[in-house]
């Protein structure tokens, strides 16, 4: 290895090492206190290692009884990936569809459909809540899993279709029209040839649906109310009253919540960069 | 030139819906009808009705007594269903604005300051013709005016609720002191001085101070301690005169003395009985389901060792405890009225309430002399019984959460050093006053 | 034919049809129409009403959930809000936030981004980490920041006393001069990964020759930061300025989990304020009126960022 490769190497493995303690510390944190003992965690001066392994918590969360914080929990984590997953898929059938007249169509207002789409982004959720809980107040579908996927939709779409347009431009039109001069249609086109080629495109944006969808609040807050509909984010802020007294049971409730989320982030980060298929000018 | 067309005729559009939505605006924000989203039958007599009920989590009944309530009312009333939502107390006013457009609640649990708001909005339905008259003289006062707004009924009483003090005989002894060296404040500060100057615990003292309604409870008690009230007799707040400024420079004394936990401006009333609960203050003030936490061996470390009383007084001989009853309303829109006060009807008769006055205090003045009932939380019982006869209730306007926003910031404000309680208080007089 | 690879979020460039062109573009229009629609239901069919809705009930006098009576009033909302000091206090708290916590995590995101950028055994595991944060939902990382910065039993107190650091454990999110300053933090901690992949996605695309080049040159790396890599990054790092900027002025979910605005509306940004008029005080044609003075606000910057991008590119041809 050359002189200049090594200290190449000390210069980022130092950096690395930083940034992955400040990123790990508040989480390992959360993850411990959720198995150590409260008498422990509220300790002063505080004990970093507990004697031993509190399991309670996790307990409590999975096999609690009616009208336990364990049962939210458990009603709440089923909501939020049957939500997520439904607005997932949808804005992705959607979406795909969408980007495809972006990307490979010509058409009037292309550019300030697009636009509008994206406008969208800038309109801070506050600016709808009262109608949008009216109207759907008015159709039954408050506290509905159904009523919230409705909603998300409309935060999630305008993102893939930005990813998914962005990144089909990328795809080189001669592919299909190879494929379209032996008689094969756009929509055939789409399916057998373009979307092989965006698997990168395609899982970064499942990513940010999936993670937009499982983050979403606001419209939960409000629109939810029992355990038929309320997803994890509500259930979370809610760990109040008598269960703030166990900062460990929040610390378990958060893990797990953030669980399904990692596991999507840490499968799909690969095709992040790829699949964001760059906003920049290509040479 | 294409896009200049475009925004024309975007423009066009854009006014055209508006003015359609402006002709077809009669009613601006109530748009659906009163459409409760698991609905049975449509209310009156014959199909089975499901009632939608708002309650609270935290302090009072918990959600076992509820239920265990519900089913007992279910089985007297076959024909009704309950489906009962616990929010936490901060989450529960903003939840039944947001839920009144949509009629999604038929009952809801309304705290003692907001009928005044939610009456003169047209939140909840008036049941004065549905008031018995022998409720109003077999209730407590204090309970009574969670349910009251100019002299009209909103709703029904769901229990008196004060703050009581609650001391660490433990710590106490350790000093030399008992209960009875702190019946007053003057007390409590001595006995405060003498746990700190002898190491027991570093600030015997926590508060929920933290910039949230619980702040308003602890100083009510103090500026009623200074025998002080928040409006004079025409309405008008008053907090900047006399007693009002004492009782925050008193509270702020007990901070700069390090007398009072320097955190309690962040903490809630859950909070300061945590602090309790870990031995970690000697003294505090909390609502009467406290008690029963702190002898929770699974969530105290002073179990049996909390004396329980009322609210010590104060130089003037006052010992008014805060108003902090809650009561049960009908939410406007509801379409099972009926079904919905005969629940109201059953949660806070005197059967009902007695089972359970271990949680909650009962609304009847004849339960406090049943020995049956009071051996159930004796403690508790003498202590409130005594606070409930002196009440300081926080002023009964329409707009109170914005008054009362206006003086947690400037209270805080004080505590924090930021200004002196004087300036603070003139400062929020002033933005009340400016108020619409 | 012309035809320039436009990039979907840049503004829309005029490119010329011949006129053989037009009948192809009227199908290719139908064509569009059709696989546009169920996106164009799914946003706008949930978005225009209420938009509209509220920007009604901004010029009409709504006291009330249930109001009975609501007077026109005009512009009095407006004018209402922009005269009132809360208004302007919320504004200037959340143009702090919103230029801290975007410095910081351009910042940061570029020292990671840089950092994923390069080539080392076991790159692979620190990716995994860096996408932490980015996973964890807003309200489990306000949760637990939280708990980090517990006046009582916070780890940062016992991490700061037990390093003789501090003196004696502080109230970070009860004393109103730092918890800002801790909101930002635990904001910065949860963007700074997503920062950072946008700005890999733009490093990814700088051509190896010109690292070459400058090497060659025996450029200091300080020197190629600042005339390759800034350079070719200006639309990573304008898109990232938009769309953080745009998140800051909407940020709600982080302050109603942390703070609720406390201590002494020391973290009551604008959407929080927009949010306890509409609901706590029910004021709500105040609320609408603010919500949209929001909407312009972003309307305003997300304007003159584009139109600091126009120029910029401009100047690299």
């Amino acid at each position: 290895m050359t002189k200049r490769r090594r200290r190449y190497l000390a210069l980022v493995y130092t950096g690395v090492v930083i940034v992955s303690t400040c990123i790990l510390a508040p989480f390992l944190w959360m993850l411990g206190a959720s198995v150590t003992p409260q008498r422990i965690l509220i300790s002063r001066p505080l004990r970093w290692i507990p004697d031993h392994l509190d399991w309670s918590r996790y307990e409590q969360i999975f096999r609690g009884g009616p009208r336990s914080a364990g049962e939210t929990f458990r009603a709440a984590m089923l909501n939020s990936l049957i939500v997520a997953c439904a607005t997932v898929a949808i804005a992705m059938v959607v979406g795909i569809l969408g980007a495809y007249a972006f990307a490979r169509l010509r058409f009037r207002f292309r550019g300030s459909v697009l636009m509008i789409f994206l406008g969208t982004y800038m309109l801070p959720q506050i600016a709808l809540l009262i109608p949008l809980y009216l109207i759907l107040g008015g159709v039954g579908l408050l506290d509905n899993r159904l009523g919230l996927v409705i909603v998300d939709l409309s935060l999630i779409v305008p993102f893939v279709l930005w990813i998914m347009a962005n990144y089909f431009l990328t795809i080189p039109e001669e592919l299909e029209d190879a494929a379209r001069v032996d008689g094969t249609t756009r929509l055939g086109a789409l399916w057998r040839i373009v979307l092989p080629s965006a698997r990168p495109g395609l899982f970064a944006a499942i990513m940010f649906a999936f993670l937009l969808a499982w983050d979403e609040f606001m419209y939960a807050l409000i629109f939810t109310s029992t355990n038929a509909s309320k997803t994890l984010p509500v259930a979370i802020s809610e760990f109040s009253g008598r269960y703030t007294t166990d900062f460990g049971l929040v610390a378990a409730g958060g893990v797990l919540a953030a669980l399904p989320a990692l596991v999507v982030a840490i499968a799909f980060q690969r095709f992040v960069v790829s699949g964001l298929g760059t906003g920049a000018v290509k040479g | 030139m294409r896009i200049r067309r475009m925004n024309r005729r975007g423009a066009l559009a854009a006014s055209a819906v508006v003015a359609t939505l402006a002709l077809a605006a009669c009613s601006v924000t109530g748009g659906a009808k009163a459409n409760n989203p698991t609905a049975g039958s449509t209310g009156g007599g014959g199909g089975p009705v499901t009632l939608n009920a708002l309650f609270m989590k935290q302090a009072g009944y918990s959600e076992d007594d509820i239920a265990k309530m519900i089913t007992t009312f279910e089985s007297q009333n076959p024909n009704i269903k309950v489906t009962p939502t616990f929010v936490a107390y901060e989450a529960l006013h903003d939840k039944i604005v947001t839920s009144a457009p949509a009629g999604t609640y038929d009952v809801v649990l309304m705290d003692v300051i907001w009928p005044a708001e939610f009456a003169s909005k047209g939140l909840i339905q008036d049941v004065t013709s549905r008031f018995p008259d022998s409720w109003k003289t077999d209730m407590l006062g204090g309970a009574l005016s969670a349910a009251q707004y100019q002299g009209k009924y909103y709703g029904v009483p769901w229990g008196p609720s004060t703050k009581l003090f609650y001391a660490n005989t433990d710590m106490l002894a350790k000093v030399g002191a008992t209960t009875a060296d702190v019946q007053t404040w003057d007390g409590v500060l001595t006995v405060a001085k003498k746990l700190k100057d002898q190491g027991i615990v570093q600030y015997p003292l926590a508060w929920s101070w933290s910039q949230a309604e619980a702040l308003i409870c602890d100083y009510a008690q103090m500026l009623g301690a200074f025998g002080g009230q928040f409006t004079d007799d025409s309405g008008k707040l008053i907090v900047n005169q006399g007693p009002g400024v004492q009782a925050l420079e008193w509270m702020k004394k007990t901070m700069d003395d390090g007398l009072t936990n320097p955190a309690s401006t962040t903490m809630l009333e859950d909070d300061v009985s945590k602090t309790m609960a870990s031995g970690q203050a000697a003294m505090s003030l909390n609502w009467e389901s406290t008690y029963r936490d702190l002898n929770d061996p699974s969530i105290s470390q002073v179990v049996g060792k909390v004396a329980v009383m009322p609210t010590p007084t104060g130089s003037t001989g006052a010992h008014p405890g805060v108003n902090g009853s809650m009561a049960w309303a009908i939410g406007a829109k509801s379409a099972h009225s009926d079904e919905a006060f005969k629940l109201i009807e059953f949660l806070s008769s005197e059967e009902n309430q007695d089972q359970f006055a271990v949680s909650q205090m009962p609304n009847w003045k004849a339960s406090y002399s049943k020995p049956d009932i009071t051996k159930t939380n004796p403690d508790v019982f003498k202590a409130a019984g005594v606070a409930y006869d002196s009440l300081i209730s926080r002023p009964e306007v329409p707009n109170y959460t914005q008054v009362s926003q206006i003086l947690q910031v400037e209270i805080q404000n004080a505590l924090l050093g930021k200004k002196t309680p004087q300036q603070a208080m003139d400062d929020a007089v002033a933005q009340a006053n400016a108020l619409k | 034919m012309t035809t320039t690879p436009d990039t979907v979020t840049g503004t829309a460039r005029a490119t010329e049809y011949p006129p053989r062109r037009k009948k192809l573009r009227h199908t290719q229009g139908f064509l569009a129409f059709w696989l546009l629609l169920p996106a164009l239901l799914a946003v706008f069919g949930v978005v225009i009403y209420p938009t509209l809705r509220t920007l009604l009930i901004s010029f009409f006098q709504v006291d009330s959930a249930l109001a009975t009576s609501t007077p026109f009033v005009g512009l009095q909302n407006y004018a209402h809000v922009l005269s009132s000091p809360g208004f302007w206090a919320a504004s200037g708290r959340t143009l702090v936030f919103t230029i801290v916590s975007t410095t910081f995590e351009l910042v940061f995101g570029m020292v990671v981004a840089g950092l994923l950028n390069a080539r080392f055994p076991g790159r692979w595991l620190f990716r995994t980490i860096v996408v932490i944060p980015w996973a964890v939902p807003t309200i489990v990382n306000a949760a637990m920041w939280k708990g980090i910065f517990n006046a009582q039993y916070g780890s940062l107190n016992a991490l700061l006393t037990q390093l003789h650091l501090i003196g004696d454990y502080r109230a970070w999110l009860g004393d109103p001069n730092t918890a800002l300053a801790m909101v930002i933090v635990a904001d910065v901690w949860k963007m700074t990964p997503l920062v950072a992949f946008f700005l890999l996605a733009g490093l990814t695309s700088i051509p190896g020759e010109l690292y070459e080049a400058a090497r060659i040159d025996r450029a200091s790396w300080p020197r190629i930061f600042r005339s390759i890599v800034l350079p070719l990054l200006v639309p990573s790092i304008s898109i990232v300025l938009v769309l953080r900027t745009i998140d800051a002025f909407k940020v709600f979910d982080i302050i109603y989990a942390m703070t609720r605005g406390g201590p002494v509306n020391s973290t009551q940004t604008i959407a929080f304020y927009a949010y306890t008029t509409a609901f706590s005080d029910q004021s709500f044609g105040l609320g609408s009126a603010l919500s949209y003075l929001i909407v312009l606000a972003i309307l305003a910057l997300t304007t003159i960022y584009l139109r600091l991008l126009r120029r910029s590119e401009m100047s690299l041809l």
